[in-house]
């Protein structure tokens, strides 16, 4: 089936196109749909809605810990309910199933030039086992005792004794909803690797790619590595909590009474939950990594900057997040020996890592930067971005992190890093791409008012929370209550980040609105609006239709970034524009 | 829009160093030897910091330099081997000037001396117990399993070596200043960590297996002990109190603290008027 081509300047392997599944009903169009954009928006909905509820979540906790035991409806109990679900569902629920089932699915096949996904029915089971997953954590809150209060964490032998809440229920149900989410997420996943290995059209080296493929088809290579660990990590505490196995769990006396628990590790788990939630921090980032430089490129008009840098350090970053597990636990009485290797390992990390931060910085140099939305929101995310990234070289080298973690500086730097970093990518990739989806344009004063509010706020919570640290104040306290060392200014600073936080969270109504207003009322979009040079801006049909391409696949002559090329008429060329003379490449095919 | 941009990065940087050297929030005062860790946080905070300025300052500078105007065209320059290199190897020389020290430090953390005197601190929801060596200088075996109301800490009732250690309950201990001590800890129950925030030092107690870290108090004073590690709803109120004091007030207190055969003894003496076998002896029988 494969041919061979030698007569063009690009050789390539070509697979002729299968028929695609044509819908024939509404339920098959909008609903059980195969086609890999409609998976993409329901994916996205669904994790923005169970994201608002993670936003409520973090008013609440920030509400208890500015003003404690003012709102009575705010338990201790319900507290730890809180920055559990806030933590989980931000973590996986939202980021993870919107940057790979969201963007993932909408970019991966127009970006490569291909029609759809190459296994389009699995692709579609992914979505509903993932809304399963959502729903059954959704139940936690309709169950006897509510869901689980262990942390986002799950620390085991906590985590299924008493004395914590929801050990009842609570657990059960977000041990089984984490299950069903990463079986889904592997359906999905395969799908992205193998049409990003297999799918790209004729011309479309691996070389070629953009910069946002590279990132999302890494970290679901990650991803597909990293969540079996956390699978049987769950599958195990589910057999020691419903059938009395001690895989977790020591011989323990709770509150007197001897437990008939014995032999197991609950280090085992931590190890375990961090071969994964190590991986995960870059599962999140990898993919705002190659967002970001696209949008990075394309709004400055310039290519990005040393393209095989980037993608090395990407798969560098990649095979490194596999090492470094250990600098969660430096604390958790692992053998220090440890901490030698885990240190050396972690801050090499930092290499390649601030090796994207200059590229993206100097692709800005000479460039002719229009600050559009999504470049303010790219350029928001580089400030937090570094801001994160280097308190993480303050917990990565084993003895700095001694003193520091476990208190707020901890809470502070991953919300910085992992959540507000990949959340302005998100914000920045929507309005980027929002024209393409919906062939209207999100409204800009709007745009622009949201992104100072979301920016400046967000710096204004995290940056001084990290001097909560400094003074030693620990995260996970529903109330500090007395504590001679904590001086009483610090309460103020507590009101001030949660005056802060409520006001960012108010500021995404804005955006949201956008989103419904502009989907009716926005300016109509043209097919590229951004002039950009990536294939999803040359569909013949904005939106793209079922297929994407009409008759004939495009074909590739060039690499995603040229931008501002001498001698070109416009400052951009379209990868799947021919040139007469040999197309730039990035390195030999 | 470019020069507001420009000018908020601008006072987001100033900011945020003005914020750092004016802020009353900082470290508590050290009142252990680690003056070290602080050291290395400080020697972190300045070779991010000045990484962090030097970034942000560029970028400003981009973005009103390299501004969209009419007619402005980006110049062509995929790639620049050279100059990527340098960054390379100079943030490589910097994560070295970060790790060097980094790894020394926590060499010494530990590294135990040889003269350090032991305790052990045992955690449980939601309290701390300590137990110090008696005459013979070392700590008795223990295990979960001897856990009894008369014996809380499950010390081996047949191990001799354990009678004479001193058993403090009631979540204050005493230690006197000046001394290294190597701390062995351990939980009953869930994950706990023993935190002081003067001492800087930190370690889990993990059920299931014994942590070590060591530090010599060196401020006379009374240091408050939180728990680090979630451990379910009385996390915050799980605290206690390390008094710090000289020798001789140390020998005082110490004169004052009972041994674990004392306690058997009088848990024996006590189930006896009650007519009840202790629960140490039963667990001994058990064996």
């Amino acid at each position: 089936m494969v041919e061979i081509r030698v007569d063009g300047a690009i050789p390539a392997a070509e697979v002729p196109d299968v028929e695609l599944y044509h819908a024939k009903s509404w339920i098959t169009k909008y609903v059980f749909c195969q086609d890999a954009k409609v998976i993409a928006i329901q994916y996205s909905l669904t994790a923005m809605g169970i994201g608002l509820v993670a936003l409520v979540l973090s008013w609440l906790i920030r509400l208890q810990l500015a003003f404690p035991g003012t709102l009575s409806l705010i338990s201790p109990e319900a507290y730890y309910q809180f920055i559990t679900m806030h933590g989980m569902i931000m973590v996986i629920y939202l980021l993870t199933a919107l940057f790979l089932g969201g963007f993932g699915n909408y970019l991966i096949p127009l970006m490569v030039g291909a029609r759809d996904m190459v296994f389009p029915y699995v692709n579609m089971l992914s979505y509903w086992v993932y809304l399963l997953a959502v729903l059954i954590l959704v139940a936690s809150y309709f169950v006897p005792g509510g869901p689980t209060g262990a942390g986002w964490t799950l620390y085991p032998p906590q985590a299924i004794l008493a004395g914590t809440p929801g050990r009842d229920w609570g657990i059960i149900l977000m041990l089984s909803s984490l299950i069903l989410f990463i079986i889904g997420f592997t359906m999905g996943g395969l799908n992205y690797v193998v049409t990003v290995l297999q799918g790209r059209t004729r011309g479309m080296t691996m070389m070629r790619l953009p910069l946002t493929v590279w990132g999302i088809f890494s970290a679901t290579v990650l991803a597909l590595l990293a969540f079996p660990a956390l699978f049987v990590a769950c599958v195990m505490m589910l057999l020691d909590r419903l059938l009395g196995s001690s895989f977790f769990m020591p011989a323990i006396v709770q509150a007197g009474e001897h437990l008939s628990y014995e032999g197991g590790s609950p280090i085992l788990f931590q190890h375990l939950f961090w071969f994964f939630g190590h991986p995960e921090v870059y599962i999140v980032a990898l993919p705002a990594f190659g967002i970001v430089s696209d949008l990075i490129s394309t709004h400055a008009r310039k290519n990005i900057f040393g393209y095989r840098m980037m993608v090395w350090a990407i798969v560098a970053i990649a095979v490194l997040s596999f090492i470094v597990w250990g600098h969660h636990m430096y604390i958790s009485g692992m053998n220090p020996m440890f901490g030698f290797f885990f240190a050396t390992s972690t801050l090499i990390i930092a290499v390649p890592t601030a090796i994207k931060v200059y590229n993206w910085v100097l692709t800005l140099w000479r460039g002719n930067i229009h600050l559009t939305v999504p470049m303010l929101f790219a350029i928001g995310f580089i400030v937090t971005f570094v801001n994160g990234g280097i308190t993480g070289l303050f917990l990565g080298n084993v003895i700095v992190d001694v003193p520091l973690s476990a208190t707020m500086f901890v809470v502070a730097h991953f919300h910085m890093v992992m959540g507000i970093a990949p959340i302005l990518v998100v914000f920045g990739g929507i309005y980027h791409w929002y024209p393409k989806i919906t062939g209207r344009m999100l409204n800009d004063t709007l745009g622009r008012i949201h992104f100072w509010i979301t920016f400046l706020g967000a710096y204004a919570i995290y940056f001084p929370m990290h001097y909560l640290g400094f003074i030693g104040v620990p995260r996970r306290y529903y109330e500090l209550g007395e504590t001679a060392f904590v001086p009483p200014s610090a309460a103020a600073l507590n009101v001030f980040i949660t005056v802060a936080a409520l006001i960012v969270g108010a500021a995404q109504i804005i955006f949201f609105f956008n989103l419904v207003w502009s989907f009716y009322k926005g300016k109509l979009a043209g097919s590229n609006p951004w002039r950009a040079t990536t294939l999803e801006w040359q569909t013949p049909e904005t939106p793209p239709g079922h297929g994407n391409w009409g008759k004939e696949l495009p074909v590739v002559y060039r690499w995603a970034y040229d931008y501002s090329v001498p001698g070109a008429e416009q400052d951009f060329l379209p990868q799947n524009q021919p040139s007469k003379g040999p197309s730039r490449q990035a390195a030999p095919v | 829009m470019a020069i507001a941009l420009a000018i908020v990065l601008v006072l987001i940087v100033v900011g945020s160093v003005l914020f750092h050297l004016l802020s009353p929030w900082w470290f508590t005062p050290i009142a252990s030897n680690w003056g070290h860790i602080d050291g290395t946080v400080i020697l972190t905070f300045w070779i991010t910091g000045a990484g962090y300025v030097a970034i942000i300052l560029f970028m400003a500078y981009c973005i009103l330099r390299f501004r969209h105007r009419a007619g402005r065209r980006a110049q062509y320059q995929p790639e620049n081997n050279k100059l990527e290199w340098a960054l390379a190897i100079g943030t490589t020389v910097a994560v070295i000037a970060l790790l060097g020290p980094g790894l020394f430090v926590w060499y010494q953390f530990i590294t135990v001396p040889e003269d350090a005197a032991v305790m052990e601190v045992v955690g449980q929801q939601w309290q701390w117990s300590f137990r110090l060596p008696g005459k013979d200088g070392r700590l008795g075996l223990s295990d979960p399993r001897f856990i009894s109301s008369d014996n809380p800490l499950g010390l081996n009732p047949k191990d001799p070596g354990g009678q004479d250690d001193i058993v403090v309950e009631g979540n204050e201990l005493h230690l006197p200043a000046g001394k290294p001590v190597k701390v062995l800890l351990r939980s009953i129950d869930v994950v706990h960590d023993f935190y002081v925030p003067e001492f800087r030092a930190k370690m889990d107690l993990m059920p299931g297996l014994e942590s070590y870290f060591w530090f010599t108090p060196t401020k006379i004073g009374t240091f408050e002990i939180l728990c680090a590690a979630f451990c379910g709803v009385g996390h915050p109120q799980m605290r206690g109190t390390i008094v710090v004091e000289n020798e001789n007030d140390y020998q005082a207190w110490l004169a004052k603290q009972h041994t674990f055969a004392e306690l058997s003894a009088h848990a024996q003496k006590a189930n006896l008027r009650d007519g009840l076998p202790s629960s140490g002896a039963l667990a001994a029988a058990k064996e």
